[in-house]
């Protein structure tokens, strides 16, 4: 049994009490410490920013030519924070409610308590540092809803809160990289992480300008590397977003908590053909004002398809608001599995409303009339004629989501101002990741994991607007705190060596699998391969699972492994800027996790949020948990083979919360 | 679609680099610009080639990182948007399409269309930032109202992707577009106030340093900038500086 070492005491006080009386490391033995962040998203710049800024030596890395590039980048809606400036009954301990409930009761209380506390602080930090939110007119900061909550307590910045928030943690980043104490390491690739003593105390990096493999020591290693939905080839992920990371981690030992908690985000633009590379979201802050519908008549739905009927043209009775209908309480801001899912009924019962009929409809209409009619109001405007009344609500809706209606309107060739958006569900994002436990620590000593990399605080389904609010919790206000725990015993370690038997070891080992990459000579580009790998992972192990497919999965993958390993074609050299090299090492590591993902999902015998396996649901069709048998953390254990991985349990334990089926009706 | 890619090659900062020609068949316009980029290096890898390297992460336009010279314009035709945004079907079927990295000395070539904007890092650094601490032990957020109007221009000057457009489009390869935006940022809002002067004066200094060209106001790079990020910054950045220059004489 895995033991989470979260701190006793009532709930309200753990975190507390625990930075109360964890080791400190004091500041000039801070001097003498180096810490190695790979990634410079939120959680990791603002963690190798913190890190510095309390005296530690830190190096940081990242793939891309820029620590502004990561993708954190690219979230839109927003982030929430427990401040309750809306004055809607908002508090810290129902944040820790709504998140522990929308994760469908599988994360830890403690976890997401602290998360909640530290919640109001990232909002005060990030204003500080100039990050430039939205406002009302009296100068005070803006809020809106999201999904499966019933207050507004997400602060955003347009639709581009992500991009702002790592503007700002960049910046951080860069007074530090320009005080020295962060050594920056831009178009890197970590290749493995180093063990000495059974403490995780270095990493191999590979520049990608050079191909020169790096040997880097540090007395501890933090990986903030992000999720794995790239697994599935197409989500919204970054082109660059990978596994690797993480899953090196993983193969010396950190254990891979949930692996097949996967988020389904449910409003994307849909797939548009067989060239597709990349799935993009329309955010989740679209369902504040939007409702989604789809025909009501089958018939309705077909002439869609086919072309000869226009949605506008369907009667207001004969569409189907089907979140509306199916959960009056909560209506188009359900959860997003809960959403997903839903979408997915409809279509699969013939209600589809593109081409491959696997679409939905996103209505700005009733919204536009709507604040039409207050802006009229607001100037005073009598007996408004209803076009003026559509161009005053169009000139609202403009500001508010502008850029995402710009963006999908140059994706789809369509104008959502007088049409509604299509949509369909997309990989997002992932709840699973590496194992931690309250310290931010994997099962491997000295090797911590933060952010969307690892697996603590969303249970099987993550709110919307809350990864920011975890990466920068993370980064800014756990980490750096918790890490002292374990360097409070290295301040007479010293320097730690990169040229001991183990630093050797390992560059050669990646070396070697390099070479093999490139001396291949198969037929297949790498592409080939991360497409097919992500058909079968959508197919069987996407928005819905059942023993059978799963099953069928992992033969596939496998084979598909062996193929890749024959038959890939990799060209030019390992001693320059080889992008094709770079993505072989990414896609081989996605060819082992997705075989562990269906191993896990195989292997929880339930339905919990994003997890949902067709075995086991409600008469209503909605997830059946099973407490009796799953309230726990699956943590895999790597031997030598993802299919004879070892599983690893952590009893979830609920002292504060009971556990009740969710209802969103 | 049938198209011909003009496309330059060059291995390396060093190498002089040269076009070449390939033909691509069967581009559906509904596919993006370097949706079609895969096609080809597909294509290429299959016959035994050597793949065009280009930058590309998010391909949605935010992160920054593509950045391609097409038919004489950053991020090709179409305005506010990125090279990853754009589509397809703004080509004609039979078109010549030539591909170029984005030229200024600041920014040297990698390989083919990849460059190295870290000078665009190193001016950050030099000042783009506010010098408070993380601790989270600051004042409550709505502590520091901020007027609606001056927050909004903040935030659009903010939107700055960092893609380096404005330098590829300038005729002096100038950097003021993007070196404006930052300073306009800060410089809006009542956290920015205190280091605004030594801010653009540092920043100012970094930029000429990496060898970025002066300003003639032509106004090109804004109207080829992906976000719209507006001339009226870089007015502001140089009243900003001049009155810095002239505080600290």
């Amino acid at each position: 049994m895995l033991d989470s070492k979260i701190p006793e005491g009532p709930l309200a006080e753990k975190w507390t009490s625990h930075k109360n009386n964890i080791n400190l490391v004091n500041p000039a033995n801070k001097r003498l410490i180096d810490v190695i962040v790979v990634g410079t998203g939120l959680a990791g710049s603002s963690a190798a920013a913190s890190l510095a800024e309390m005296g530690y030596n830190v190096k940081a890395f990242c793939f891309q030519d820029s620590p502004r590039r990561a993708h954190s980048i690219a979230a839109q809606g927003g982030i929430n924070a427990a401040k309750n400036y809306q004055n809607d009954g908002d508090s810290v301990y129902r944040l820790f409610y709504d998140t522990i409930k929308g994760g469908d009761y599988r994360s830890r209380e403690g976890n997401v308590h602290r998360l909640a506390e530290v919640s109001t602080s990232i909002i005060d930090q990030c204003v500080a540092q100039g990050v430039p939110f939205a406002r009302e007119y009296g100068g005070l900061l803006d809020n809106r809803s999201f999904g499966g909550v019933q207050v507004s307590r997400t602060f955003y910045a347009k639709g581009q809160t992500g991009q702002q928030l790592l503007l700002g943690a960049y910046s951080a980043l860069s007074r530090q990289i320009s005080k020295g104490k962060v050594e920056m390491f831009t178009r890197h690739e970590m290749m493995d992480v180093v063990m000495v003593d059974g403490k995780c105390r270095g990493i191999i990096a590979r520049n990608l300008i050079t191909g020169e493999l790096e040997r880097h020591a540090a007395h501890a290693v933090v990986l903030a590397s992000g999720g794995y939905g790239n697994v599935f080839f197409l989500s919204t992920n970054a082109m660059g977003s990978n596994v690797s990371a993480s899953w090196k981690a993983h193969k010396k030992g950190a254990f891979m908590a949930n692996p097949c908690f996967t988020q389904i985000h449910p409003t994307c633009i849909p797939v548009s053909g067989e060239h597709q590379s990349k799935l993009t979201l329309m955010s989740e802050s679209l369902r504040n004002d939007g409702r989604i519908w789809v025909p009501a008549k089958k018939e309705d739905a077909e002439a869609i398809r086919k072309g000869t009927l226009q949605a506008i043209e369907i009667a207001e009775e004969d569409r189907d608001y089907y979140l509306e209908r199916r959960y009056p309480a909560f209506g188009n801001l359900v959860p997003r599995d809960v959403a997903s899912r839903a979408a997915k009924e409809r279509c699969d019962a013939g209600f589809g409303v593109n081409e491959t009929g696997e679409a939905v409809f996103l209505d700005y209409a009733s919204a536009i009339e709507r604040y039409g009619k207050t802006e009229a109001n607001i100037r005073g405007l009598k007996n408004p004629a209803a076009s003026e009344i559509t161009e005053l609500g169009k000139q609202v809706v403009k500001a508010k989501y502008g850029n995402l209606f710009d963006m999908y309107k140059q994706i789809a060739a369509d104008d959502p101002y007088e049409t509604p958006m299509k949509i369909y569900p997309a990989v997002h994002y992932t709840m699973g990741g590496l194992w931690v436990d309250y310290n931010l620590m994997t099962s491997v000593p000295g090797l911590y994991a933060a952010g969307e990399a690892n697996f603590s605080d969303h249970g099987a389904n993550r709110l919307g607007a809350s990864a920011l609010m975890q990466g920068l919790a993370d980064g800014y206000f756990v980490l750096p705190y918790t890490i002292g725990d374990f360097l409070s015993q290295d301040i007479r370690t010293g320097e730690i060596s990169s040229d001991s038997t183990e630093f050797v070891a390992a560059e050669k080992e990646v070396k070697e699998r390099i070479n093999h990459l490139i001396n291949n000579n198969g037929t297949k580009p790498v592409d080939e391969f991360h497409r097919r790998l992500g058909r079968i992972m959508w197919d069987e192990c996407g928005m819905s699972r059942s023993a059978e497919g799963l099953k069928k999965a992992i033969e596939d993958i496998r084979a598909l492994r062996d193929e890749f390993w024959r038959d890939v074609r990799v060209p030019g050299s390992d001693d320059g800027f080889n992008p094709e090299l770079d993505k072989a090492g990414r896609v081989a590591d996605f060819l082992e996790l997705g075989e562990l993902m269906c191993k896990d999902a195989l292997e929880r015998n339930e339905s919990c949020g994003g997890h949902f396996r067709e075995e086991y649901q409600t008469p209503e069709g909605e997830a059946l948990r099973d407490d009796t048998d799953f309230t726990f953390v699956s943590a895999w254990e790597f031997t030598g083979d993802p299919k004879e991985s070892k599983l690893h349990k952590e009893d979830l334990k609920f002292e504060n919360i009971e556990l009740k089926q969710r209802s969103y009706k | 679609m049938d198209l011909t890619l003009n496309v330059w090659r060059q291995n390396g900062p060093e190498d002089k680099g040269h076009m070449e020609t390939y033909p691509v068949s069967g581009v559906s316009p509904d596919m993006s610009f370097l949706e079609m980029m895969d096609m080809l290096n597909d294509q290429i890898i299959r016959d035994g080639g050597d793949p065009v390297a280009f930058d590309h992460d998010c391909r949605e336009g935010i992160c920054g990182m593509c950045s391609m010279f097409i038919n004489g314009e950053a991020h090709g035709p179409g305005r506010g948007v990125t090279t990853c945004q754009l589509h397809m079907r703004s080509f004609k079927d039979g078109d010549s399409i030539t591909i170029e990295p984005w030229r200024a000395s600041a920014f040297p070539v990698v390989k083919d269309l990849a460059v190295d904007r870290s000078a665009f890092d190193r001016i950050i650094q030099s000042g783009g930032y506010i010098s408070v601490n993380t601790s989270g032990e600051t004042l409550d957020a709505n502590a520091i109202p901020v007027p609606k109007p001056q927050a909004d221009e903040a935030f659009s000057a903010a939107t700055c992707i960092g893609c380096g457009a404005c330098v590829a489009t300038c005729k002096n390869a100038s950097a003021m577009l993007f070196v404006s935006a930052k300073v306009s940022q800060f410089a809006l809002l009542p956290q920015g106030q205190p280091e605004r002067a030594s801010r653009v004066k540092r920043m100012v200094d970094q930029m000429d340093e990496e060898g970025f060209g002066n300003c003639t106001n032509t106004g090109a790079c804004a109207v080829e900038c992906p976000k719209g990020i507006d001339l009226s910054n870089i007015a502001r950045m140089n009243r900003d500086f001049l009155k810095a220059s002239a505080d600290s004489e």
